[in-house]
């Protein structure tokens, strides 16, 4: 039953996503720009590039993520839907449950999609990294839509959200911005993942830190 | 009252918002199968008693009992026993009339077939729309899909505000048929309202609240529109 409320929440997520097509335009026009910004900032210089590609890739991420994810609950503010869902019976975190899986697929489409840019773009080779990128790819797209959802909840009633947000978020995912932009780093210098284990295991700490306390205070934050 | 609880029991309820008084001292009671109407002027806290009832609203004070569960103990319990007709319609606009059932069937715990949510589509009109998405639907239709997740959901208690708003008279009759059906079937109802005539038409008991407090409480019996009219303007100053 707890599976069954949090795949609701997701297909419930996906369906209205789908339909309206309200983010999905947005942020991939958005990771687009991006691209181009990076671009003028660092010019043609390839070696240059390719020394800050780490770093430009999840930086591509944590901005198009931040604007996917601070929308999570906006859609339920429309017709009061966060009322219907504070009055549904039974264990509120299912529907977190249900929020961060919409944002992990989210973030996992903007990576491929980032991915797919600087590939084009910049003309880096990607085949021998892409295993193990997609492996650090989806460590970093949980936590980050783990503790985004939860700060997205926190903010959607509040006047500032669209400021707020980004002020909450962006100091708590320090850890897994770095353990993210080391990993990959590490990634495509040796081409193996068990060179960034210490940064692989630093990933999936903050995980778990923040899934677990995602799952155990959403209740309060829904009903506060 | 069954086994010894009101489905509805509120006593000594007080509601603050800092210096603002909204609720002062509200006690009142509803049978399993009675209906009480709530009437009164913008302001006067109906729309916030609702919500506390409904758990949505913490009290400042005072006991609320439903359905025999106690809110500070037992608000997730009641919550299965609740259904609330708020405001807001609680509808998806890009999902169709059907999904939306589907959703709220499977958040609320329910063991429903498409063949339910069809039903109870046609309960209330909607049979031939259930495929079309709620942002094409006019007001009244999102009031009767709304009215249709009680439908769905049986609750013991109905919580109702405004239930008629938006509804033409097509409407209005579907509902009260249904409101009839649920006290029937031993449901409370507990009705904000500021249509006299189609509040005191579902009332056992009407009661008025002005400015945060029950002014007035009278049995339906002998009252007719024009006594309800001249009770509500006694107490609450307002035409």
């Amino acid at each position: 039953m707890y599976l069954r409320r949090a795949w609701a929440v997701f297909w419930k997520d996906s369906l209205v996503e789908r339909r309206s097509k309200e983010m999905a335009n947005g942020l991939f026009f958005f990771a687009f720009l991006l691209l181009f910004l990076f671009h003028f900032a660092l010019g043609p210089d390839r070696a240059r590039i390719e020394m800050a590609f780490p770093g430009l890739l999840w930086l591509g991420f944590l901005l198009t993520g931040l604007l996917g994810l601070g929308r999570t609950f906006l859609g339920e503010r429309e017709n009061d839907c966060l009322e219907g869902l504070v009055l549904a019976p039974g264990d509120k975190s299912a529907i977190y449950l249900g929020k961060v899986a919409g944002g992990v697929v989210l973030m996992l489409l903007l990576q491929v999609f980032l991915l797919l840019l600087f590939t084009v773009f910049y003309n880096l080779e990607m085949r021998k990294v892409l295993p193990g990128l997609a492996f650090v790819g989806a460590l970093g797209a949980i936590g980050f839509a783990a503790v985004g959802s939860l700060f997205a909840a926190i903010t959607a009633q509040v006047r500032a959200r669209e400021l707020l947000f980004p002020l909450l978020l962006l100091p708590v995912v320090i850890p897994l911005l770095l353990g993210a932009v080391a990993a990959t780093g590490e990634l495509v210098q040796s081409h193996s993942l068990s060179a960034a284990r210490h940064w692989l295991a630093l990933l999936a700490g903050a995980d778990l830190i923040y899934l677990t306390t995602g799952l155990l205070t959403f209740e309060f934050i829904l009903e506060a | 009252m069954v086994n010894g609880h009101w489905a509805i029991e509120a006593q000594g309820l007080w509601k603050e918002y800092g210096s603002t008084r909204v609720l002062q001292d509200v006690s009142l009671t509803v049978a399993p199968g009675e209906g009480l109407v709530l009437l009164g002027p913008n302001g006067a806290g109906k729309t916030t008693l609702l919500k506390i009832l409904a758990t949505l609203i913490r009290p400042t004070a005072g006991l609320v009992r439903i359905a025999g569960y106690e809110l500070r103990r037992d608000a997730d319990a009641i919550r299965r026993h609740v259904g609330l007709l708020a405001h807001g319609s609680y509808l998806y606009e890009d999902l169709t009339a059907v999904e939306n059932l589907q959703f709220f069937a499977t958040l609320h715990g329910l063991a429903v077939r498409k063949g339910d949510l069809l039903r109870a589509l046609g309960d209330v009109d909607l049979g031939g729309d259930a495929d079309q998405r709620v942002r094409e639907f006019s007001l009244g239709m999102k009031r009767r899909l709304a009215f249709a997740r009680l439908g769905l959901q049986r609750p013991r208690v109905l919580l109702l505000d405004e239930p008629f708003a938006g509804l033409d008279q097509q409407g209005i009759k579907r509902v009260e048929d249904s409101l009839t059906a649920f006290k029937e079937e031993g449901a409370a109802v507990l009705m904000v309202t500021h249509n006299l005539g189609h509040g005191l038409a579902m009332a056992d008991r009407v009661a008025i609240l002005a400015a945060g407090r029950v002014a007035v409480e009278r049995n339906r019996h002998g009252l007719d529109p024009e006594a309800l009219s001249a009770l509500y303007t006694t107490h609450t100053g307002d035409r």
